[in-house]
């Protein structure tokens, strides 16, 4: 057992862990943040993806106690309150989800590719940047589209979109 | 996933006295460990984490010198500004490994340490002929790459860094498995100041080696279209349900020429 520290969407916490503990089952079971998901458990499908330090991680392929000490942002700290960040806003609107299993893996993948392109994206590197995140819906045509809607309204306004590191 | 004890290493010196735990086992990005671990391919009593040592981390480019750091995510060594300058073929190869999320995560020294025989790292240093560093001494590249997911480290031996002369030209082209992104083959190319060099990865029965037919060809005029009707045989080729050996044979002649345009473009 050891114990994990870590700072989850602005907020301080901790508590003891088995060291094999995944990180993602460390959000889900212990801090009860069950919008992060585990799809595949072999490190392709990208539904348990978050940021650990800003950088887009699978926490189904990372331990908690790996992790412990960094500052972690999930899809339940991505909006401002009743706001939606500019890229779950952009999936909304653009239909980017049928059942919704991917989409909070796809969110987070998609702005952390869009916080490492500031100077814009096109389809074909939304595409490329999407090796890692499976739709079993197959509906990656409108994902695309909201992430390059959202590329285009967080180019547009630098300051609004708050944590998308 | 069986139960582990986990440390997390302070220094390179701290590491080595730590991998003497029980039958512990060394965690970079951990991006094949972790997942080997889940499914109890592996059981490591222990595991020492590297990937915090800054001592590790890194790329420094000295003249023509280039030195990573063993755990250099693969992020970091496909955005280094300097490596883009003096290599940007080792740039690209780790920009089209797996995906941005395991690219975050993974590292150099976990890479060449596992010797995957479809990884791309070894073909990159076994043609550039790097010299692989460890805690205890320095290793060239076409002594380190034993075989399949075997090296020359020994029990406790530490990956530190890879070090290079960046070559006059290079390249790597990779044809992909479709669902893995794991090379089927993929081959590397450099021209620097002792000639030609071509490896290649995800074919060999025996993981990386060189292509002596294709090297040959490319000593005396260094152009893709001196490789046209270049025969590469097919023996000591893997045959699995990607592709057989000959399929494999043929591709290694199809990226090689891929290469090589790319590196005198």
């Amino acid at each position: 057992m050891s114990d994990v520290s870590l700072m989850v969407n602005g907020k301080r916490v901790s508590g003891a862990a088995e060291d094999r503990t995944l990180l993602v089952h460390f959000l889900r079971e212990n801090l009860g943040l069950t919008g992060t998901h585990v799809g595949c458990d072999t490190s392709q499908c990208g539904a348990c993806v978050v940021h650990v330090d800003g950088k887009a991680v699978k926490s189904c392929t990372m331990l908690a106690v790996q992790a412990s000490g960094s500052t972690v942002l999930t899809i339940e700290g991505l909006a401002n309150g009743a706001d939606l960040h500019p890229v779950q806003a952009a999936f909304k609107e653009h239909h980017g989800l049928q059942c919704g299993f991917c989409t909070p893996g796809m969110i987070m993948t998609a702005t952390d590719m869009i916080s490492r392109h500031p100077e814009g994206l096109d389809e074909a590197t939304v595409r490329a940047e999407l090796d890692g995140n499976i739709c079993r819906c197959t509906g990656y045509h409108n994902i695309v589209k909201a992430i390059l809607a959202a590329s285009m309204t967080m180019k547009g306004s630098k300051g609004k979109a708050k944590q998308a590191a | 996933m069986y139960a582990v004890n986990y440390h997390r290493a302070a220094s390179v010196a701290d590491a080595a006295k730590l991998i003497k735990t029980g039958d512990a086992k060394l965690l970079s990005g951990g991006m094949t460990l972790i997942p080997a671990m889940k499914t109890r391919l592996a059981a490591p009593s222990d595991l020492v984490d590297l990937s915090r040592i800054t001592e590790l981390q890194g790329v420094t480019v000295s003249g023509k010198t280039v030195t990573i750091g063993a755990a250099t995510t693969h992020n970091a060594v496909a955005n280094d500004e300097k490596l883009k300058k003096a290599c940007p073929a080792l740039s690209h190869l780790a920009s089209l490994i797996g995906d941005p999320a395991v690219r975050h995560k993974g590292t150099i020294g976990g890479s060449i340490a596992n010797n995957d025989p479809a990884a791309d790292y070894p073909a990159a240093l076994l043609a550039l002929g790097a010299t692989i560093v460890t805690n205890k001494r320095e290793i060239a590249a076409d002594k380190f790459f034993k075989g399949l997911f075997e090296t020359s480290l020994k029990d406790g031996e530490i990956v530190t860094a890879v070090t290079f002369t960046a070559p006059a030209k290079a390249a790597y082209e990779k044809f992909r498995n479709p669902a893995s992104r794991y090379a089927i083959v993929g081959v590397f190319v450099a021209k620097g100041k002792d000639g030609v060099s071509v490896a290649v990865t995800g074919a060999g029965d025996d993981g990386v080696f060189r292509s002596k037919e294709i090297e040959a060809v490319l000593a005396g005029n260094f152009a893709a279209s001196a490789l046209e009707g270049v025969k590469v045989p097919a023996k000591n080729l893997m045959t699995d349900i990607h592709a057989s050996a000959d399929y494999r044979a043929n591709l290694i002649a199809v990226m090689a020429k891929r290469a090589v345009a790319a590196a005198n473009a």
